[in-house]
């Protein structure tokens, strides 16, 4: 078994400016993350809001630029590379909201014929190219000319996959791909997932706040809390013993529907009354990192 | 149950849109007693934000009409009744809170403000009056019942200077400004982060337990459904299809649909299987 993405030491700063505009600290938004995710295998990061997962994802996909750390992609450092052409071939992203992510001016055929063009596929065999594709994703080839308001929230997500399945990528980050849409058209977009991976040998990094989801797609997960992993290892003994705190927090948190989940949630009392202050937090943190290096 | 708190008769809406018309709810029934807490849920599209909004007369008419039923609340009809006299249970017999603490909030005037002024009207419509001060008063009370530390402050404060969570705990707090006997909460807590929804929930069903109110939960979210309710309507496509107790919902669902939604939910357990080959991996 080979790694086809290896991140170490990740670490992503982003300046705190006063008012006047000069530096006056830093956010650690992402602080030492190593994880690696092995071919053909489907890594899951769960995390809050502010948990630093986005982060992350756009470092690999190259929309920000890491601080420090190295990131390899099938063994090859790509810090520098990101961004390009050769690399875009390889990683690929399908994000939260299909609404947003898809050019609502552009018929679906349109919309997956960019990354088709920017990728050097002659523009005569679009056509097929995108029949193709819509296959995959199990839509008709007819919805290559409607726009994205004709669709649903389920179709929309598929043409956002067939997109980025289009340069045929060996990484696929998928960013809460489910999360706006309703629980049965959630399941069969993850069914669609879980072949594509299969048949095409994809390698997934999953990122997600829904507990219940992650425990049955991903192999691995880490548990990502104030821009550290505190917790990874293989998902089956991560949920059902949980080692960290903050993991234990997230399990008792999960709205469940049968008493056998409600017998494996942790036994701890949710937090009353209101969220951290910012003070409260840097001692939290600090707390956090102790427990790590123990 | 004619002695329910809430109760919802064969209620038919329909909606005309571009000359055509459609109906979106056809014969909902529903039963809301004292101190229940009960649980409307349904995915997108099945007439679940429909059913709420009739029930608290805030659909908008045209493109909405109601073709029939009735809404009793306390034994009246909501349908039939005099606007005056419905404005005097909406908002302050029965009220709502609301899904979205950022949209739901106005960013220019502070959580006191806004509150104050609700409990002015709500006064008003009732035929009390309170002074400024008495006002305020009332106001840190309620956001002292929603477990904030220092309701002072938070009444000072502007949305922006808050939490999602403690945005969603103020929202909570307007809906209980007038001692209500009902709150119906219309998807609380799904725009935050899972932790902070699980304190919302927890927070909401004390509330409700400890006030002896009736709760009405709209969501889409059968986990949140079996957290707070003990009985549950299930919607589809403007019918309720199964309504029973949550636990038996849970062990043994009847209808089809039910069925089928419950399946899809994945399993903390494990055990979902996505993709065709799944059964056989």
């Amino acid at each position: 078994m080979s790694a086809m993405l290896e991140i170490a030491g990740l670490t992503k700063l982003f300046p705190v400016r006063n008012g006047f505009g000069r530096k006056t600290g830093d956010v650690r938004a992402v602080d030492d993350v190593s994880f690696s995710i092995e071919k053909g295998k489907v890594y899951g990061l769960a995390g809050e809001s502010g948990s630093g997962k986005s982060t992350i994802a756009r470092m690999i996909m190259g929309l920000a630029r890491p601080t420090g750390g190295d990131i390899r992609l099938d063994g090859h450092s790509i810090i520098g590379e990101t961004g390009t052409r050769a690399y875009g071939r390889k990683v690929q992203m399908v994000f939260q909201n299909p609404g947003s992510s898809l050019n609502p001016r552009r018929t679906v055929g349109q919309s997956i014929a960019v990354p088709l063009a920017a990728h050097g596929t002659p523009a005569r065999e679009h056509r097929q190219r995108i029949a193709e594709l819509l296959e995959m994703v199990q839509l008709p080839a007819d919805f290559a000319l409607r726009y994205p308001h004709e669709l649903s929230g389920g179709q929309k997500q598929r043409v956002a996959i067939a997109r980025a399945l289009a340069v045929a990528p060996q990484l696929l980050i998928l960013d809460e791909p489910t999360s706006a849409l309703d629980v049965s058209v959630q399941a069969r977009v993850m069914d669609l997932l879980v072949d594509l991976g299969r048949q095409l040998g994809l390698t997934y990094l999953f990122i997600s706040h829904d507990l219940s989801l992650m425990r049955n797609f991903a192999d691995t997960v880490g548990v990502l809390y104030l821009g550290k992993i505190v917790e990874t290892g293989a998902t089956a003994s991560v949920f059902e013993a949980p080692q960290h705190d903050y993991t234990r927090l997230l399990l008792a948190s999960v709205p469940v529907i049968s008493a056998e989940e409600e017998a494996m949630r942790p036994k701890i009392p949710l937090i009353d009354g209101e969220i951290p202050t910012a003070e409260q937090l840097i001692a939290l943190r600090a707390a956090v990192s102790q427990r790590i290096e123990k | 149950m004619a002695n329910a708190l809430l109760s919802v008769r064969n209620l038919s809406v329909q909606f005309t849109t571009y000359g055509q018309t459609n109906p979106v709810l056809k014969g909902v029934s529903l039963d809301v007693p004292a101190r229940s807490q009960i649980a409307l849920v349904g995915e997108s599209g099945s007439g679940k934000t429909v059913t709420m909004r009739a029930i608290m007369g805030l659909l908008r008419s045209p493109p909405a009409k109601v073709t029939g039923g009735e809404i009793f609340y306390d034994g009246r009809d909501l349908l039939t009744m005099p606007d005056r006299e419905r404005l005097k249970l909406r908002g302050t017999a029965m009220s709502m809170v609301f899904q979205d603490p950022m949209s739901s909030l106005n960013p220019v005037f502070t959580i006191a403000d806004q509150m104050g002024t609700i409990l002015k009207y709500a006064d008003r419509r009732l035929g009390r009056s309170r002074n400024g001060r008495e006002r305020m008063a009332r106001v840190h009370e309620v956001l002292g019942q929603v477990r904030m530390r220092d309701p002072e402050r938070v009444a000072r404060s502007y949305p922006i200077m808050l939490s999602g969570g403690m945005r969603q705990r103020v929202l909570i707090a307007m809906a209980l400004l007038s001692e209500p006997r009902l709150l119906i909460a219309d998807e609380p807590g799904t725009a935050l982060d899972v932790t902070t929804q699980a304190q919302i929930l927890k927070l909401l069903k004390d509330l409700v337990e400890e006030r002896g109110l009736a709760l009405l939960m709209i969501t889409h979210n059968l986990g949140v459904v079996r957290e707070t309710s003990n009985y549950v309507y299930v919607m589809n496509k403007g019918v309720v299809v199964e309504h029973r107790p949550t636990a038996e919902l849970f062990e043994a669902p009847r209808d089809d649909y039910t069925k089928a939604l419950i399946a899809a939910v994945p399993r903390l357990t494990g055990g979902t299987s996505f993709g065709k080959a799944g059964a056989a991996a």
